[in-house]
C-alpha cells in the first residue's frame, strides 16, 4: 500500500525526534537552539538550516511589532518605551544559562553581571509602568 | 522538560510580550497589557531555569542575582520622579546594552553551555551573530549613558562636534566589520574584547554631537537598538522569546524615532549626524517690530476667568518647573466657572515621546482632556485663550509662514490663532533650537514672564479675588 501523507509526517515526525534525542545526547548541557534547531532540520529533511526558521520568525516579529506599535496611543508612548525596557531584559534567560551550567569560572562572573543588570530592568521597567499606567484616568462624570 | 517543551514556552512568552505591547492602545486595557508582560517573563525565567537545571551553587547565585537587581530595580521604580522619566528610561537602555555584552561575553568564555561550539571552536555563524548582538550592546551602553547624562543635566545639552567626526565614526564602524571578521578566523578573545571598545568609543561619538532638543529622536533609537541588540543575542542562543523580544522592541523604538523625526520635520539622517540646537541665532534686523506685551498673573487671570475655551499647551519647561499640579489646579478653577478646558500636546513637546501625558496623567488630569496635535489644532481658532507653558519651538509659527527659518516645515500647534496667547516664559531669550519666535510679537500674544510653576499658582490665587 502506498504511504499516505499522514504517514509520511509522522515518518519525518519520528526522524524529527531522533535527532532532537541525538542531540541532546550529544552535549550535555544541550541549549534549546540546537535542539529547535535540529527540529527543524529533521522536519524539513534536513535541507534547511534551522537559522533559516529563527530568521523567519524574526522577520515576522518585526511586522507584528510594526502594526502593534503603530496602534499605540501617542498618550501612552512614555509607558511603552519603559515597557519594551523590561520585555528586552527577557534577555536575562542568557545570564541564566550562564550562571547556572557554566563551566567557567570567567563566564559565570559575567552571567552574573549581566543577571543583576537585567533583574535591575525587569522589576525597575514592569513597577514604573505600572506606576505610571495606574495614573492614566478617565474623567469622573 | 523536553527541549520542544521548552522551545514551546519560550514562543507563548514572546506572544505574551505582543499582547504587551497591543494593551498600550488604550489606557483602559494597559494595566492588563502590563499584566501579560510580567507572566511572559515569569514563563520566559522559570522555563530556563527548568529546563537548565542549575547545580546547587548556581541556583544559589541565581537567587541572590535576580534579588539584587530586583530589589534596586524596584527601589528605583518606586522612588523616581515622574519628571525623571526620560533620564531613567535612557539609564535603563544601558542596563540592556551592558547586559547583551555581558551574555555575549559570558558565551565567548563558555560556550557549551550555549550549545553553540567549544571553547576555540564557535560556530562561525554564532560569532557573527553575537559580534553584532554584542557591537549594538555596547553602542547602546555608552550612547545611553551620554543621553543620560544631557537629560539630568549633568552634562551640557549642546553639541559636542569633534572635528572630523563623520571620518572617525565611519573609521570606527569600518574597523568594527574587519574585527568581527578577525574573530570568526581566530576565534580569539582578544579581538572581541576589541570589538566592544570599539563599539563602546562608538556609541559616545554617535550621541555627543546631538543637541537636547533632539533627545526625543536618540531615547527612540537608543530603545531601538537595545531592542536589535537582544536579537542578536536571541540568534545566538536559537531563543525564540529573545529574538521576538528584540523584533518588537527594535520595530517599537524605529516607529517612536519616526513619529519624533516628523514632528520636527527633520530627517533621521540629519539628527543623527547632529550639530542640531545650542547655536544662538543672533537676532537679524528684518524689519519686524519686537516689541512684546507683557501681561501679570491679574490681567491672565482676568482673560481667562472671562473666556469660554481655553487651551493649555505644555512643554518641557512645565517639566523643569514641576508646574503640572499647578496647572491642573488652574483648570479646576475654570472648569468651576464654567470654562472648558482642553490641553493641546505636541509629539515633541518634552524630552521624551509622550512625556507631557505622563506629567499631565501624575497630576490627575484626566487621559480625555489631552489632545495630539492633528486632533486639537483646528480648535485654536475658537479657542478665547491658548495658555503655552514652557513650550516655545513648537508654538514657532515662523515654521508654518517663514520659508528661511532652520525650522520651516515643523508640525506647530496653531496657538497664534486662539484670541488671546498667554505665553509663560522665564525670559524673552529662544528656545532650545535658538530661533528666535515671531509668536512672542504678535498683538493677541500677552508674555507673562517668570517660572511656570509660580506665574501659574499666582494667576490660581488671583482668580479667586
Amino acid at each position: 500500500m502506498e504511504p499516505t501523507a499522514l504517514e509520511r509526517a509522522l515518518d519525518q515526525l519520528d526522524s524529527a525526534v531522533a535527532s532532537v534525542r541525538a542531540a541532546m545526547e550529544g552535549m550535555q548541557a544541550a541549549d534549546v537552539a540546537d535542539a529547535a534547531g535540529a527540529l527543524a532540520h529533521g522536519a524539513s529533511g534536513g535541507a534547511i538550516d534551522p537559522f533559516v526558521f529563527r530568521l523567519a520568525i524574526f522577520v515576522l516579529a518585526i511586522f507584528v511589532g510594526y502594526y502593534v506599535v503603530w496602534s499605540v496611543t501617542p498618550a501612552l508612548h512614555t509607558p511603552l518605551m519603559s515597557v519594551t525596557n523590561a520585555i528586552s531584559s527577557v534577555i536575562v534567560v542568557g545570564a541564566l544559562l550562564a550562571v547556572g551550567i557554566s563551566a567557567s569560572g570567567l563566564a559565570t562572573g559575567f552571567g552574573f553581571v549581566a543577571l543583576v543588570l537585567a533583574s535591575v530592568n525587569i522589576f525597575g521597567g514592569f513597577l514604573v509602568t505600572s506606576r505610571m499606567l495606574a495614573m492614566y484616568k478617565k474623567k469622573d462624570k | 522538560m523536553s527541549a520542544n517543551l521548552a522551545s514551546f514556552l519560550y514562543l507563548v512568552s514572546g506572544v505574551l510580550f505582543i499582547m504587551a505591547l497591543r494593551g498600550l492602545s488604550h489606557p483602559t486595557t494597559s494595566r492588563k497589557g502590563n499584566l501579560y508582560g510580567m507572566v511572559g517573563m515569569g514563563i520566559a525565567i522559570v522555563t530556563t531555569l527548568v529546563y537548565a537545571t542549575p547545580s546547587f551553587g548556581g541556583f544559589v547565585l541565581i537567587v541572590a542575582g535576580i534579588a539584587i537587581g530586583g530589589g534596586i530595580g524596584a527601589v528605583i521604580a518606586k522612588r523616581i520622579a515622574m519628571t525623571a522619566m526620560p533620564q531613567l528610561v535612557a539609564a535603563f537602555h544601558s542596563l540592556v546594552g551592558l547586559a547583551a555584552v555581558m551574555v555575549a561575553a559570558a558565551a565567548m568564555y563558555a560556550p557549551e553551555s550555549f550549545g553553540i561550539g567549544t571553547l576555540g571552536a564557535i560556530h562561525a555563524q554564532a560569532l557573527v551573530e553575537m559580534s553584532l548582538g554584542v557591537a549594538i550592546g555596547a553602542v547602546t551602553f555608552t550612547g545611553s549613558i551620554i543621553a543620560f547624562l544631557k537629560l539630568d543635566g549633568r552634562m551640557s545639552g549642546k553639541p559636542i562636534l569633534l572635528p572630523m567626526r563623520h571620518i572617525i565614526n565611519a573609521s570606527l564602524a569600518i574597523a568594527l566589520v574587519v574585527l568581527i571578521i578577525l574573530l570568526v578566523t581566530t576565534q580569539s578573545t582578544t579581538i572581541f574584547w576589541l570589538i566592544v571598545a570599539a563599539s563602546l568609543v562608538l556609541g559616545v561619538l554617535i550621541i555627543v554631537p546631538i543637541g537636547g532638543a533632539d533627545m526625543p529622536v536618540v531615547v527612540s533609537m537608543l530603545n531601538s537598538y537595545s531592542g536589535w541588540a537582544a536579537a542578536g543575542i536571541g540568534f545566538t542562543l536559537g531563543n525564540l522569546a529573545l529574538i521576538i523580544t528584540g523584533a518588537l522592541v527594535g520595530s517599537s523604538g524605529a516607529i517612536l524615532s519616526y513619529i519624533m523625526c516628523k514632528g520636527m520635520n527633520r530627517s533621521f539622517i540629519s539628527v543623527i549626524l547632529g550639530g542640531f540646537g545650542g547655536e544662538t541665532a543672533a537676532a537679524s534686523d528684518d524689519g519686524i517690530d519686537r516689541t512684546v506685551k507683557q501681561g501679570s498673573a491679574d490681567d491672565a487671570a482676568y482673560l481667562m476667568a472671562n473666556a469660554q475655551k481655553v487651551i493649555i499647551v505644555p512643554g518641557y519647561g512645565m517639566a523643569v518647573a514641576q508646574a503640572q499640579h499647578a496647572v491642573r489646579e488652574l483648570a479646576d478653577k475654570l472648569k468651576a466657572a464654567g470654562v472648558e478646558v482642553k490641553y493641546a500636546i505636541h509629539p515633541v513637546a518634552g524630552r521624551m515621546p509622550g512625556h507631557m501625558n505622563v506629567l499631565l496623567a501624575e497630576a490627575q488630569v484626566p487621559y480625555d482632556e489631552v489632545f495630539e496635535l492633528e486632533d486639537i489644532n483646528s480648535e485654536f481658532a475658537q479657542a478665547d485663550v491658548a495658555y503655552v507653558i514652557g513650550a516655545n519651538d513648537v508654538t514657532n509659527p515662523a515654521a508654518r509662514d517663514d520659508k528661511s527659518s532652520p525650522i520651516y516645515g515643523m508640525p506647530i500647534l496653531d496657538v497664534d490663532k486662539a484670541r488671546t496667547c498667554l505665553f509663560v516664559k522665564r525670559s524673552l531669550g529662544s528656545g532650545y533650537a535658538g530661533i528666535d519666535n515671531t509668536l512672542f510679537y504678535k498683538d493677541g500674544t500677552m508674555m507673562l514672564l517668570g517660572d511656570a510653576k509660580k506665574m501659574t499658582d499666582d494667576i490660581v490665587k488671583a482668580m479667586d479675588h
